[in-house]
């Protein structure tokens, strides 16, 4: 059997490092998804809404946003910050930033679709049943598309938990970080590591999406 | 913004963009490829592969192409598979869109009533027959649009080659930022490039959404 490197993964605090690593990746995907929900939602409703220049700037900022690769929008805050506005973001300010935009732009997707999506029918019927406007969007409307919606945002969160793999290129120190570094402590002694420890990367990140993939698959089958 | 400083360095950028774009090109394809396989494997129930296409879809979907690519290309090695950047780069995307374009083209393949295969049995049709004359082209058909949507995913991915020192657009852009500081000059020619990729795209796929709708099989 050839030599994994995995023993390195044993040696001292490595495995603990690692998940600590995890940690501050996964911190930065909470802090952008708990941003990203509530004003996503603001913006999918700002979407649906018929004036002309409210849809323009909406629609711009979407387009825009979902075009670009995320990594060029972190390149463009955190590199550009300091150029022209002279402030210094850190590379974690700048990822939360990043996100944030980019998952209140697909969470207001999400959300516009959802609302369009329900029947006029619902609320023609629920209006003839003699509820108020109130009425119809808080026991009608909304219960739908919340169902509509939830399998949908646990994908874009697994999404998000993938895309944050990225801040390593602008410098944040997270669990691939760790990895280069450990793989070039350990160069010598076991020169193999880069195998075993860039596969333990891996299936630690598949071990955080999966389940919510799983759980996305499962309220989809329940309430598609 | 110094236009002449930009004017000088647009070749760069313009041999970037052709790597970028024939290498996601070449992963696209072997995404499409892999996609097409799974799907029809796991519509046909195949014992085994099914299981496979499973195990592979699940660990392609859950993974960043990132760590994917520092995978194939730090860690392969080390068990005696080398391989250079690009061609890293094309099996590395075609790794992760494998498993979008099998979904995609699975649901095409569900959406097609069981009496199409069952009227091409009776007629004759022999059962590959049946899938290359009858399923798969209204099946790819119906899933174009998610396959665009793939498309344009898969070439946003194609960002982070310059992670695996592959000289792409991002790559092009960091080096001129480190070498003369020109930052805002090198990310206004990166998003501009970027655009030109993506946008035709883009609309293509809204068109291409479009027709179908006109076209609506059986509807």
């Amino acid at each position: 059997m050839p030599d994994l490197g995995l023993e390195v993964l044993f040696k001292g605090k490595n495995m603990l490092r690692l998940l600590g690593g995890l940690w501050a990746a996964l911190e930065i995907s909470l802090i952008s998804v708990l941003l990203s929900i509530p004003l996503g939602i603001l913006l999918g409703i700002i979407m649906v809404r018929k004036e002309l220049v409210l849809r323009v700037i909406t629609r711009t900022y979407f387009e825009f946003i979902r075009i670009m690769p995320q990594l060029v929008l972190l390149f463009i805050v955190f590199f550009d910050s300091t150029k022209l506005f002279g402030i210094n973001l850190s590379g974690e300010l700048s990822s939360v930033i990043v996100f944030t935009l980019w998952g209140t732009a697909e969470m207001g997707d999400l959300v516009r679709g959802a609302i369009t999506s329900i029947p006029k029918h619902q609320y023609e019927s629920s209006l003839a049943l003699g509820l108020n406007n109130a009425q119809t969007y808080f026991y009608v409307i909304i219960p739908q598309t919340v169902r509509r919606l939830l399998p949908l945002s646990v994908n874009l969160i697994t999404r998000m938990i993938k895309t944050t793999s990225l801040v390593l290129l602008i410098g944040v120190v997270e669990v691939t970080k760790v990895a280069q570094q450990i793989i070039e402590a350990n160069r010598t002694s076991s020169p193999n590591a880069a195998f075993g420890v860039y596969l333990t990367v891996f299936m630690m990140y598949f071990l955080t999406c999966w389940p919510l993939s799983i759980l996305a698959s499962r309220l989809e089958k329940k309430w598609g | 913004m110094n236009i002449e400083y930009m004017l000088k360095y647009l070749p760069l950028y313009e041999k970037a963009a052709v790597l970028t774009v024939t290498i996601g090109a070449e992963g696209i394809l072997i995404a499409a490829a892999v996609g097409l396989l799974c799907a029809v494997v796991q519509y046909n129930r195949v014992p085994v592969l099914r299981q496979i296409a499973a195990v592979y879809i699940e660990l392609s979907r859950n993974t960043p192409l990132l760590i994917q690519l520092f995978f194939i290309y730090y860690g392969l090695p080390k068990i005696g598979i080398s391989t250079n950047p690009s061609v890293c780069g094309a099996v590395g995307l075609g790794f992760l869109g494998g498993s979008y374009m099998a979904e995609a083209i699975r649901s095409g393949l569900e959406s097609i009533e069981p009496i199409q295969s069952e009227s091409a049995l009776s007629l004759g049709l022999k059962p590959y027959q049946v899938m290359r004359y009858i399923i798969l082209p209204q099946a790819v058909s119906i899933s174009m649009p998610a396959f665009m949507a793939n498309i344009i995913f898969l070439l946003k991915e194609t960002s982070v080659f310059s992670a695996i020192s592959l000289m792409d657009l991002m790559f092009t852009a960091k080096d001129l930022i480190g070498l003369y500081y020109k930052t805002t000059e090198s990310l206004f020619l990166l998003v501009i490039f970027y655009l030109i990729i993506l946008l035709p795209v883009s609309l293509l796929g809204r068109l291409v959404e479009r027709r179908l709708r006109y076209a609506g099989f059986g509807s």
